[in-house]
């Protein structure tokens, strides 16, 4: 086992050995989710705080399950409609909740590198469950595991990620992961929502969904982030969606066996055919909600282990 | 009066463009005579292997007086200067309230001259409040000191208001300095478009706003024939748009800023907010670009931009952090990496430093001849050390050049013949 960080907070700084080991654990705990008894106490008398600076349902649900699968105290906070509205900065409030003794603090931030800035103030273990348009990498981390396990292997395969690349934190810390990993990544979009100097990240842009699904093993699709955008970055929807939406025409192009991603929440109708997504033949979309769970506890048990070693205490 | 000699130094004379040892003696507040060569004088300080050049003016500091004097007052601002060998700062009108009444230039004037040891030379907004929406009273406030007009970094898109503003400038032979920038381009961002910025996850900015904001800057000045000079060229795009100006015989010059020479936009690195300024910081090929346009003349002056936050401004996200970096203090050392990289000489950098900027604004510093006022700045061009932001003088001590190592001290600053810092000894 190998892992030596003190927090997540991005695919950037890990190695492919880091991401393996996290992907193995990972595994481990898809089986005890499985199970009639789910539950461990791998983190029995830690505290896990979960702060979100911004609207989050499915990842701060997910996180919290993970945790109290493991057996830790879990408290969730809302911090959009606390200290932040009274004027409080992200420091003080790191110092304020540092001063109950977190042992896992979640966090999820509106501004890039927020995470990061927080990280720095406090003595817990910090994870990134995504920060402003930079990194998401739990996200990253679930749909690895989930391709690796639908694939059989997570190298040399063609991936094609799809959409509003521009807006998403997702696509990012993918296109570190998957790029680590030794894959072919693509990205396809409209100009106007592939970042700009994406052609110098060793992946390969498109235009144009056919071309740029051609032959792929997995297709993973992005949401239009249409909250992120002020404005004129696609025509419309409709035009978007006969573009870029993934239909069955589209989907065509790929391998037979390939793979359907998306982070959801889905836009139906929008950047994906709503039978698309319900093809339990092509779509992994409900796997990629339970690797999640699996995902975020093995990073956390992970980073409770690096936790409980700095801190000499080896009773666990 | 007193007198002081100071022989065997390298006179470094931006108006000729030498670099030679010499000879110079003050008297009463002036450049006395300058001696080229070797010579020994009694009662002279001999300045060996130490530069001596005439001191900085520096277009576009803040002063942070009225309004938010806990990040920067004229008595810190000033020792700064004088630490930096800057012997005129010419202040920015950006303050709370902006300066934009003859009543508020007054202030400006009268707390210098209680508290600042080096000269200052008041910049005025060009629009009330520098909202964009009226220009001021140009007349009273040149009467009143102000060397030019400028809404600092604030961008005046109502085209006619600005065009008004500027044809009125002209009438009265005022100079007015822009900030070429097109803001529905820059709204917003913190850092400058390209592959760090998208993987950061940073809201940017294309390096094409600068061209597209001093072409229109051009056109307007084509149009009513004002006296311009814009704040900041920094990308290498904007540059054949200035030569096209200034070929065309426009009353044009450009400035821009030291942070832009010496660093580049991947200085920020993980999020570091100092490192935010504006106009961000720009590619390396840009500042490559930039210094040789300080090089070739092609831009005029070197500013240090000096923008004073406290720490509770940048201790902040990226995005929601200050923009601004002190560099009073830090001017002449970075300005020294230039010189050690062989990209400028000593006279090239004065001439951007000292020289253009006096003349720019009919100041009569800036030569290094005889019956010039002796504001003059004797330094060691070589001397290393680390800096450590906590000695700066300035109240802020949000430098970019924490930690870093330099090469280049100022040992002495006289300001009118008078010592204002260090000694020559």
């Amino acid at each position: 086992m190998t892992f030596r960080g003190r927090h997540l907070l991005g695919i950037e700084p890990l190695h492919p050995i880091e991401i393996a080991t996290i992907l193995d654990l990972a595994d481990t705990y898809v089986d005890l989710n499985r199970g009639a008894v789910k539950h461990s106490d791998t983190l029995a008398g830690l505290t896990q705080i979960n702060m979100f600076f911004e609207n989050s349902t499915r990842t701060q649900a997910s996180f919290e399950l993970a945790g109290k699968r493991l057996g830790a105290d879990v408290m969730n906070m809302a911090m959009q409609a606390s200290s932040i509205k009274k004027g409080e900065t992200l420091i003080d409030t790191a110092l304020t909740l540092n001063a109950m003794h977190p042992d896992l603090l979640v966090v999820r931030h509106p501004h890039s590198g927020a995470v990061d800035l927080l990280s720095q103030k406090v003595n817990c273990a910090v994870l990134n469950a995504g920060d402003g348009r930079h990194e998401h990498p739990t996200q990253a981390l679930l749909d690895a595991l989930t391709i690796q396990r639908a694939k059989g292997r997570l190298n040399r395969l063609n991936i094609a990620i799809c959409g509003d690349i521009a807006h998403s934190r997702v696509a990012r810390s993918n296109i570190l992961l998957l790029g680590k990993m030794e894959n072919r990544v693509r990205l396809v979009g409209p100009p106007t929502l592939i970042p700009s100097g994406a052609a110098d990240w060793g992946v390969e842009v498109y235009g144009d969904m056919a071309e740029g699904l051609e032959g792929c093993d997995v297709v993973m699709m992005l949401r239009l982030q249409k909250e992120r955008m002020d404005g004129g970055f696609i025509p419309s929807e409709r035009e978007y969606y006969h573009r870029f939406g993934l239909d069955a025409e589209k989907l065509a192009h790929a391998k037979k066996d390939a793979i359907v991603m998306h982070p959801g929440p889905m836009n139906r109708g929008v950047e994906i055919d709503g039978t698309i997504a319900d093809d339990i033949n092509r779509s992994v979309i409900q796997e990629q909600v339970e690797m999640g769970v699996a995902v975020r506890m093995a990073a956390m048990d992970l980073l409770a282990r690096n936790l409980r070693e700095a801190r000499g205490d080896d009773s666990v | 009066m007193t007198e002081q000699t100071l022989t065997n130094v390298r006179l470094i004379d931006p108006e000729a463009g030498t670099d030679r040892i010499g000879t110079l003696t003050i008297r009463d507040g002036q450049i006395a005579s300058v001696a080229v060569g070797s010579a020994a004088a009694a009662g002279a300080v001999d300045c060996r292997g130490k530069c001596l050049a005439p001191g900085i003016v520096d277009i576009g500091v803040k002063v942070c007086e009225p309004g938010e004097r806990h990040k920067e007052s004229f008595r810190s601002a000033g020792r700064a200067a004088a630490a930096g060998g800057v012997t005129t700062m010419v202040t920015r009108a950006d303050t709370l309230p902006a300066i934009d009444t003859p009543e508020s230039l007054e202030f400006v004037t009268r707390r210098a001259l209680e508290d600042s040891p080096v000269r200052i030379a008041p910049l005025a907004a060009l629009t009330k409040g520098r909202q964009g929406r009226e220009m001021v009273e140009i007349g009273f406030l040149q009467d009143a000191g102000a060397v030019a007009f400028s809404d600092g970094d604030t961008v005046t898109t109502d085209t006619k208001v600005l065009s008004r503003a500027l044809t009125y400038a002209r009438s009265l032979d005022a100079l007015v300095i822009a900030h070429p920038q097109e803001p529905g381009l820059s709204g917003g961002a913190a850092v400058t478009s390209g592959k760090f910025a998208s993987l950061k996850g940073l809201p940017a900015v294309s390096p094409m706003a600068e061209r597209m904001g001093l072409d229109r800057d051009i056109a307007l000045v084509e149009m009513t024939g004002v006296k311009y000079h814009a704040d900041q060229i920094t990308t290498r795009r904007a540059l054949p748009a200035l030569e096209r100006a200034k070929n065309n015989g426009f009353d044009v010059t450009a400035g821009t800023s030291i942070h832009h020479l010496t660093l580049n936009l991947l200085d920020v690195g993980e999020y570091r907010t100092f490192f935010k300024i504006k106009p961000p910081l720009r590619s390396e090929s840009d500042r490559l670009a930039v210094v040789e346009a300080v090089g070739s003349g092609l831009i005029d002056t070197i500013s240090s931009m000096h923008t004073p936050q406290d720490e509770e401004s940048k201790r902040l996200p990226f995005e929601e952090a200050a923009s601004g970096a002190v560099a009073l203090e830090t001017l002449l050392p970075a300005a020294m990496r230039l010189y050690h990289a062989e990209l400028l000489t000593l006279p090239q950098l004065f001439r951007a430093m000292a020289l253009n900027p006096a003349r720019r604004l009919g100041l009569p510093g800036g030569r290094l001849s005889p019956g010039a006022p002796a504001d003059l700045v004797l330094f060691d061009p070589d001397a290393p050390f680390i800096l450590d932001r906590f000695k700066l003088r300035s109240k802020s001590k949000n430098t970019p050049f924490d930690g870093q190592r330099m090469e280049g001290k100022v040992l002495a600053t006289w300001v009118g013949g008078t010592l204002v810092h260090g000694t020559p000894g």
